[in-house]
């Protein structure tokens, strides 16, 4: 599976999405769900909380570990992904379309600066060697 | 440093296996999902290549005594051969060694399997103690022998299907007992709390046996699977549940220590000399989350910390094995630390799971 070109990217394998609203939906990388394997466990940040890029936000735990999932920008969070509790397992079905939870981003400047499909890519090959 | 590999590496890759260095070996952790294949185990019937596990033959005269002498349980309780016995193996402060399951074959035969990790250091330590109380005992690895486990209600079946010849004499085995069939041993015994097989086979047969395994619908699974799989079985895990510094009384083992008899062992003392403060129990979680190793148990007792901790995929909850202080009861909530949070969990006893079916 590809990297969507339409997203981008973060060094710690979340995909950020531009929504028409103004606000981004992040999610995980078809890379990282493969390490991490069967989902069993999605911890979701709570809305309204103010995020620093790179600051720990949010948990997904597989059979196998947890993993840490980072805000890709500065911004507030104004929603998360219900149907992932009950089905995180949609993280592996879907990893692109199972976005976790929402932000308002205070720059929109920010979420250009980030890493593209092709930038992402190299990244994930570099992790590789 | 190169990885050591078993005879069925090349069929893991054949089969899509997510290969990972385990404690030196290029072992498979899943050919897929992880959860797939534990469902497979607990509904219908599953693979496991455990020969990265040592086996280990024990010859000559004297060879019972030299036992009764190297582990916590006894063996005097093996009289017919084939019959297998789980046992620790410990050092003179109690702290466990290894655990491995011992078999008897003959009044001047014993065979043992051995964990894969500890194998070097279990076999410095045995050649060690023979060298005092056994002089003339042979020990000797078999490095020859693959072993191969097939596990699930429905291995038996597919076992026949894969292997006619088999079925005369292995059928009407017990549980923890074997027989040899020409250069085939086949042991009714396994690592997951469903009926089924340890098989072990010269190296060189190896990758056909796995490949009429697998024409008879026996699904392979991979590391990951098999440790959720014995989570849910309660049974322990070296180097997670107990260590060198942990006895078997504190490791939910004192089944398998026999201090009733005359009979003197190494560690004996010390586990008379030191009753227990802590010990092993399970725990399911009541909130949401995942229970994971070493995350701290705090009670009205004292604290305690989580040996063995994960997802069980048929509770579809989190259970953990934990380490906690004796006055602890049964029916007790504790809470685990998980990141910043405290969770709620059950103490409960176990295994969590038997054939198939929740026990908690």
């Amino acid at each position: 599976m590809s990297n969507p070109a339409n997203l981008k990217y973060t060094v710690s394998h979340e995909w950020v999405k531009s929504e028409a609203d103004g606000t981004i939906t992040v999610g995980i990388t078809q890379h990282a769900q493969e390490l991490l394997g069967d989902m069993v466990f999605v911890e979701s940040p709570e809305i309204g909380r103010k995020l620093k890029a790179k600051e720990e936000c949010a948990v997904v735990e597989s059979v196998k570990a947890a993993a840490s999932i980072y805000a890709p920008v500065s911004g507030v969070v104004t929603g998360f992904n219900d149907g992932l509790t009950n089905e995180p397992e949609k993280i592996n079905a879907d990893p692109f379309g199972a976005w976790i939870f929402k932000m308002k981003p205070d720059n929109a400047a920010d979420v250009a600066a980030l890493m593209d499909a092709a930038a992402y890519q190299k990244h994930v090959d570099s992790e590789a060697h | 440093m190169t990885l050591q590999t078993t005879p069925l590496n090349a069929a893991h890759r054949a089969m899509g296996a997510k290969m990972v260095d385990f404690g030196g070996w290029d072992m498979p952790l899943h050919y897929g999902s992880q959860l797939e294949e534990h469902n497979q185990v607990r509904t219908d019937a599953g693979m496991f290549d455990v020969s990265h596990m040592r086996v280990v033959d024990f010859r000559g005269e004297g060879v019972r005594d030299f036992l009764r002498y190297l582990l916590a349980n006894n063996v005097d309780k093996l009289q017919s051969t084939g019959k297998a016995l789980y046992s620790c193996m410990l050092n003179p402060e109690g702290g466990v060694i290894d655990d491995l399951i011992v078999y008897f074959i003959n009044d001047t035969m014993f065979r043992m399997v051995v964990n894969a990790g500890t194998a070097e250091k279990d076999i410095a330590w045995m050649k060690e103690q023979a060298a005092t109380h056994a002089p003339k005992l042979e020990i000797k690895p078999r490095l020859e022998l693959a072993m191969i486990a097939v596990q699930g209600p429905k291995a038996t079946e597919r076992l026949w299907n894969a292997m006619p010849g088999l079925r005369n004499l292995a059928e009407n085995l017990k549980p923890f007992s074997a027989v040899e069939l020409g250069t085939m041993f086949v042991a009714r015994t396994g690592y997951t709390g469903e009926d089924g097989f340890e098989i072990m086979l010269p190296t060189q047969a190896a990758p056909f046996f796995w490949e009429s395994l697998s024409k008879a619908g026996v699904k392979p699974i991979g590391l990951g699977a098999r440790d959720t799989l014995r989570l849910e079985a309660g049974m322990n895990l070296y180097g997670h549940d107990m260590d060198e510094t942990i006895n078997p009384l504190e490791a939910g083992l004192a089944w398998t220590v026999d201090l009733k008899s005359e009979r003197d062992f190494i560690g004996k003392a010390a586990l008379l000399a030191n009753p227990p403060a802590r010990k092993l129990a399970g725990l399911v979680l009541q909130d949401r989350g995942v229970m994971r190793d070493h995350q701290v148990i705090k009670s009205s007792h004292g604290d305690g910390e989580i040996t063995s901790g994960s997802f069980s995929p048929t509770l579809n909850q989190s259970i953990a094995l934990a380490r906690i202080p004796v006055a602890v009861q049964v029916g007790d909530t504790v809470q685990v630390v998980v990141r910043d949070k405290l969770l709620n969990a059950k103490v409960v006893k176990y295994p969590f799971v038997r054939n198939g079916k929740s026990l908690v």
